[in-house]
């Protein structure tokens, strides 16, 4: 079982994020984005986006310190054990909560504003279970080891070692079944949340303007010269709420 | 600051199914207006041209930028009472700038300028939906598609252009208002030409960027970017080259934005005529006409904010170059001599001045529309878009996909070819081969194997197999131009 889960499901994990990403990115160009919602509803948004996304950034540099950096590097350098903890608490509770709080505002006007709601797929729905789960699981394991304290689990030696042992692909499972429950599941909560990732909106992380530094102000381009290059027309707009979108609907 | 969708309008249907089903009753039953971005009972308070005519002029009018501007300037000019007030229509579309902010807002690079005819473009493919191109374009004319989560805009109706034929507002506008065709232009020195320091300047040097098509230098550097001989010859012949150019009473609409649009409008002379002749004016006449551009009933400092960047001359003189075209031919048509001291007034010849009436004023569908085909070594592969398969519940329809309503791959449509399509319709033979092509008659097949034509055929052809003029050095032609002459003006 713990081969299965540590040993085998990380890879099957990246193999779905990279194949899924790529093949989304040659088949479903057209859908590769937010869909934003702003048009229907802008004041919870400007609050609850910016929170999100950036106590988002900061846990993901939190858990590139804890995965990636081994607890050998941060002694050598002077950083006692419990200071790190510490910094790990706070820093990464605030940004935790920071996150939490931001997707709860994004999660409430989603259903509560009509449009928003209506604009809501059952792709984004599963996609807003797995994401809220892996915070408020991810939260859970930094919230426990703020109760137990210094008898606290060190996942330095546990899961980090796994972590970076996954890249030489050489599994270290042993050490990663030593964890605890908690962070067991939040790591499983997590790679489902990164094998589904190229199936939902949350394609647009993977979206970056790098080239606009580069690119001069006027795009020129030539007609598409493939034969009947004339491309065939694109789903439109669609009736929402009617009985004809019932209809199409059946 | 983007915008919501209460700056446009609650898009609306109306529940037309009861008027069916509704059960036999003493009263009629009602169509009530559902909104299509709830799907709930609504009411309608706003929608597009909501504020046409005088409707909306007390509650919006004052929110118009360059009547607080010129209202500033000219102490309280402009009125709003009623029986003081002007109306005048300005067709707004896609400008197809030379100089798109648009584009240079677009993160993804996904709008773009076509090289071969100037057309600007949304890659549906490539765009992300970051919105820039929201704010970033001046005249408000790219739109947020809420349900694919794209930008859009005015194509120019390309697929028809391409095929020759013009677009679809220019050939169903009643008054004949549009016109098509060519400009040769330099687009080296377009971002040096938008970059001039005085806003007053930006008409000049815009209009040095467009290149004379009877020049011989120009005609040979054109050929020598591959531009072909018949663009350059519709070139020659472009409506819009002779308005903006030539005659010089087309104007682009805010230049000081510096983005170099290519949508050229000739502006309104007001109902002038009536209004001097109501006074006992001899109205048709060249001297009380000129005096009266002055105290037209809309302001030229409004139509200088809208053309010139507030250069009232410039507007002053194409007014009187109208004013002076109206009197010239008055004369004429009355069998009167021609006063040859009229065009002179206002630096043209008698026979520029009869050119430019006929263009304004009689010109025929060849004359107003000069649209070259577009080339393609695949000629016979320019189709028109069809709609055949877009109705509801067809192939066209798309249900809910996984990755939301956008997703997946479109489906192909079935496209009328069509000048084959015109060919079958007015040829005395039956169907050749050639017309016929990827066509098959279900009729005369035994239900045995797959005809050729059946399916259609698949679309992994190598892209960009063609070479094009890919340099931009030199003359460029663009077909991103039109006009608009004499915006139509009603008195109330």
């Amino acid at each position: 079982m713990d081969l299965l889960l540590w040993g085998v499901l990380p890879y099957v994990m990246v193999t779905i994020l990279i194949g899924g990403s790529i093949w989304r990115y040659r088949y479903d160009q057209f859908g590769w984005t937010t869909r934003s919602s702003q048009l229907y509803e802008s004041r919870l948004l400007r609050i609850g986006s910016p929170i999100f996304h950036f106590g988002l950034l900061a846990v993901i540099a939190g858990h590139f310190f804890g995965l990636v950096i081994p607890m050998t590097w941060t002694l050598a350098v002077g950083m006692s054990q419990d200071f790190y903890h510490l910094n790990a608490l706070l820093v990464g509770g605030v940004a935790g909560v920071g996150t939490l709080g931001g997707i709860v505002i994004l999660i409430y006007r989603r259903r509560k504003t009509g449009p928003v709601f209506m604009a809501t797929t059952r792709n984004d729905k599963v996609m807003y279970v797995v994401l809220a789960a892996a915070i408020v699981l991810g939260l859970w394991t930094t919230l426990a080891s703020v109760f137990e304290g210094a008898h606290g689990h060190n996942y330095r030696e546990t899961v980090a070692p796994w972590f970076r042992s996954l890249f030489i692909l050489q599994p270290d499972i042993a050490a990663m079944a030593a964890a605890p429950f908690s962070f067991h599941i939040h790591t499983l909560v997590g790679m489902l949340l990164f094998t589904i990732w190229p199936f939902t909106r949350l394609v647009h992380a993977f979206t970056a303007p790098l080239h606009y530094l580069f690119r001069p102000y006027i795009v020129y381009r030539t007609r598409d010269q493939v034969p009947g290059a004339i491309r065939p027309i694109r789903r439109g707009w669609a009736a929402i709420g009617t009985e004809d979108r019932a209809r199409d609907k059946k | 600051m983007q915008p919501e969708l209460k700056d446009y309008y609650e898009p609306w249907t109306y529940d037309y199914k009861t008027l069916i089903d509704a059960p036999l009753g003493d009263d009629f039953p009602v169509a009530r207006p559902k909104s299509l971005i709830t799907g709930k009972d609504t009411k309608i308070t706003w929608s597009a041209n909501w504020d046409d005519d005088l409707g909306g002029a007390p509650e919006m009018g004052h929110l118009d930028p360059i009547v607080e501007k010129v209202r500033r300037e000219s102490e309280d000019k402009i009125k709003f009472a009623f029986e003081q007030t002007f109306m005048f229509y300005l067709p707004r579309i896609c400008e197809h700038c030379l100089n798109p902010s648009c584009m240079a807002s677009c993160p993804s690079g996904a709008i773009y300028k076509r090289v071969e005819d100037g057309i600007v473009l949304v890659d549906q493919d490539k765009c992300r939906g970051w919105r820039q191109c929201i704010t970033g374009c001046p005249y408000k004319k790219i739109y947020f598609n809420h349900k694919t989560g794209k930008a859009e805009k005015c194509t120019f109706c390309y697929p028809r252009v391409e095929i020759g034929l013009p677009t679809v507002c220019s050939e169903t506008c009643v008054g004949r208002l549009r016109y098509l065709g060519l400009f040769l232009y330099d687009a080296d020195r377009v971002t040096d030409a938008a970059a001039v320091t005085d806003e007053k300047d930006l008409y000049e040097s815009q209009m040095d960027v467009l290149l004379d098509p009877n020049d011989p230098a120009v005609a040979a550097a054109a050929s020598a970017q591959g531009v072909p001989d018949d663009w350059i010859d519709a070139a020659r012949r472009s409506p819009v080259y002779a308005l903006a150019k030539i005659y010089k009473v087309a104007l682009p609409l805010h230049p000081e934005y510096r983005t170099m649009p290519m949508v050229w409008y000739v502006p309104p002379l007001s109902p002038i005529v009536d209004l001097l002749s109501d006074q006992g004016h001899d109205a048709e006449d060249s001297g009380t006409l000129f005096g009266a551009i002055d105290a037209l009933r809309i302001p030229v400092e409004y139509l200088a904010e809208l053309f010139t960047a507030g250069d009232t001359d410039r507007v002053t003189a194409v007014l009187r170059r109208l004013a002076a075209m109206r009197a010239y031919m008055r004369g004429i048509t009355l069998g009167q001599e021609a006063d040859v001291d009229i065009p002179a007034s206002v630096g043209m010849t008698p026979e520029s001045m009869y050119e430019m009436y006929r263009l304004m004023a009689i010109a025929k569908y060849e004359e107003r529309y000069v649209i070259p085909k577009a080339h393609v070594e695949q000629a016979h592969d320019l189709e028109e878009m069809g709609c055949s398969v877009d109705f509801e519940g067809g192939p066209g329809m798309y249900e809910d996909s996984p990755f939301g309503e956008a997703s997946g791959r479109p489906t192909p449509v079935a496209v009328e070819n069509f000048y084959a399509l015109k060919d079958r319709q007015t040829s005395d033979t039956a169907s050749s081969a050639v017309t016929m092509r990827n066509r098959v008659n279900l009729l005369n097949w035994d239900g045995n194997g797959a005809p050729a034509g059946l399916f259609p055929e698949t679309r992994d052809v190598p892209r960009a197999a063609a070479a094009s003029p890919a340099d931009l050095g030199g003359p460029k032609a663009t077909g991103g131009s039109q006009a608009a002459p004499d915006a139509p003006v009603v008195t109330p």
